[in-house]
């Protein structure tokens, strides 16, 4: 014992585009739908039927490429890759093995140190994904469903740069927002919409060449990534300290048993039997479509972070927040842009927002209500018509049903009395019905006050203007 | 001269491409294969020193299509073909992840 290991770990992730039809069929790639309703004779493998490239996916993958960093390939090419399983209708895969769409890039991640680190990409290719296969645990059978076959997938191959979960981590949470904000993919990995492959292989540290790697498929989630790097890790080492020898295997990680096992033990190129697909012609990427491609890339999170603290005036802490997700920084500046007050903004979607998406176990993505009403809600609480109690609990129904704020409001009748006349009444009658909190405040105890305000607020049923209210108290009790 | 095709060749494509071989068809296919190999060597001899690869002879290029739905559903057509069909699918045998993973280069549920 003694000896000190390093992981080395590279990643291939495979990310499903967001096209409206598949790659080489005019099919819809939306999810969900009654098994092979979305297939027709080129995407269920039926012989004679011919591809035809889909543009959107050509350019996605030149987005994606251009924003990390990568070289386009201008002369580019399918190839097929050759396997039988029945979720591959074709017998074959149609992918790019020789001339791959994008080549050497990488990108930036923050170390846990607070360093930075460049993790390389190898490559990037297009291809399309498998059918899916359901399980009858009683029939003993299978059921093919070919409406994810020929969905358009991108594989971004990284080179083995990482060498810890921790550095796993961070480089998919970067790939992912990069791919979000670039509208290419919505990359969930519990949907699948978003795979990572682990390759890992460990060494003595200070050596210079690799281990024997293995490949882990399976994971769904980052803990379960995070999971499964420790446990392989951990099994590589052993294996090497009992005088063993890692094989180079492709393994599948269970998550609840939180253990891997071996799937296949060879994994050679040749075994695919990779040629030029016959039925695709030659791809030619000019210099002016990639430039065009370039024009169109979005604000990313850098300039969004920047731009968030000089032009809005966000502390560092909220502008992190609000560009960790595509989905709050579009929401974000949507309603700012309604509203005209983009530090209200954030704060209810640091607050409140946060607070209930936290309660109901929610991320910023599963956020449904829309810019209009947050918009609506603080115009109603800048103007007064309702109180910030109120606005609270008309908060939540926006939150959780993206309620129309003025209508509810007006349907439950929670616009504060703005009629002074009505208040007078009340306030008069609280200080009639509360001589010996009237008393305290004229004895010098300012805080009795509160509990007259709170008297009002409660016989107003909420609806009056609590800093008013106030007002109106310290006015009559002076006189 | 042609590669000489193995036995153990012929095992291993019969398993890639899940098929079982008698004995004599071992010998046919062994014998196929060596022919195919010979006519590849044959183009060997061929100066290609450059000459830029190419994949097939068409001269066009980019035949793309916009990303607009055109087909509707095409479930009867796609099971049409199935000799077993139930609950909306193909039915196959079942397909178990730790046995018959093993046997499919592109492995498991990922591609």
């Amino acid at each position: 014992m003694g000896k000190q290991y390093e992981t080395v770990i590279g990643l291939e992730v495979h990310v499903e585009l967001a096209t409206k039809t598949k790659i080489f069929c005019g099919c819809s790639t939306a999810f969900g739908s009654a098994p092979n309703t979305h297939t027709c004779p080129v995407c269920a493998g039926m012989p004679g039927a011919l591809p035809v490239l889909n543009k959107k996916v050509v350019e996605y993958a030149m987005a994606v490429g251009l924003a990390l960093g990568c070289e386009i390939t201008k002369n580019c090419k399918f190839d097929r890759k050759n396997y039988f399983y029945p979720d591959n209708p074709q017998n074959y895969q149609i992918s790019q093995l020789y001339l791959p769409i994008c080549k050497n890039g990488g990108i930036e991640i923050e170390t846990d140190e607070g360093g930075k680190k460049f993790v390389g990409i190898h490559e990037i290719h297009m291809e399309e994904d498998a059918g899916k296969l359901v399980h009858d645990e009683w029939e003993g059978c299978s059921y093919v469903d070919f409406n994810r076959a020929g969905v358009p997938l991108i594989e971004i191959v990284s080179k083995p740069d990482m060498r810890s979960a921790e550095e796993v981590i961070a480089y998919l949470d970067k790939l992912r927002l990069i791919i979000q904000y670039l509208g290419a993919s919505d990359c969930k990995l519990q949907e699948g919409s978003m795979r990572a492959d682990v390759n890992l292989s460990v060494r003595e540290k200070g050596r210079g060449e690799f281990g024997t790697r293995t490949e882990m498929k399976n994971l769904n989630s980052f803990k379960a990534i995070a999971r499964a790097i420790e446990n392989e890790k951990n099994r590589q080492i052993d294996l090497l300290e009992s005088g063993g020898a890692v094989i180079q295997e492709t393994r599948r990680w269970d998550d609840l048993k939180e253990y891997s096992f071996a799937m296949r033990s060879k994994e050679d190129a040749k075994d695919y039997r990779y040629f030029p697909d016959p039925d695709l012609v030659l791809l030619q990427i000019t210099d002016s479509w990639i430039e065009e491609i370039k024009g169109q890339q979005p604000e990313f999170r850098t300039e969004k972070l920047a731009r968030y603290q000089s032009e809005y005036g966000l502390p560092l802490y909220d502008a992190e927040i609000l560009t960790g997700t595509k989905k709050l920084a579009d929401l974000f500046e949507a309603t700012s842009a309604l509203s005209g007050s983009p530090k209200k903004v954030s704060n209810w979607l640091m607050g409140e927002t946060m607070r209930l998406l936290k309660e109901n176990g929610m991320d910023a993505e599963d956020i449904r209500f829309s810019p209009e009403n947050l918009a609506a809600l603080i115009e109603l609480a800048d103007k007064g018509v309702i109180n910030s109690t109120v606005a609270k609990e008309v908060f939540g129904h926006v939150f959780a049903e993206d309620a129309d704020p003025k209508r509810y409001v007006q349907e439950h009748g929670l616009r504060t009395v703005q009629d002074e006349g009505a208040l007078h009444g009340v306030v008069e009658q609280v200080i009639k019905e509360n001589a010996k909190s009237v008393q305290d405040y004229k004895d010098g105890k300012e805080k009795a006050i509160g509990f007259l305000v709170g008297q009002t607020m409660k016989a107003m049923k909420g609806k009056a203007d609590p800093g008013a209210v106030k007002e109106m108290l310290k006015g009559m009790l002076a006189e | 001269m042609a590669n000489i095709i193995s036995d153990g060749t012929i095992e291993y494509v019969g398993i890639l491409a899940k098929l079982e071989l008698s004995e004599e068809e071992k010998e046919r296919a062994k014998k196929d294969m060596s022919e195919m190999l010979y006519y590849i060597d044959k183009l060997n001899e061929l100066d290609t020193s450059g000459i830029e690869p190419v994949s097939h002879i068409f001269t066009m290029n980019n035949v793309l299509r916009e990303d607009v739905i055109t087909n509707g559903d095409g479930s009867s057509q796609t099971l049409a073909n199935a000799p077993e069909q139930a609950e909306g699918g193909i039915v196959v045998p079942k397909t178990i992840l730790d046995e018959s993973a093993k046997m499919r280069p592109g492995g498991g549920d990922g591609v």
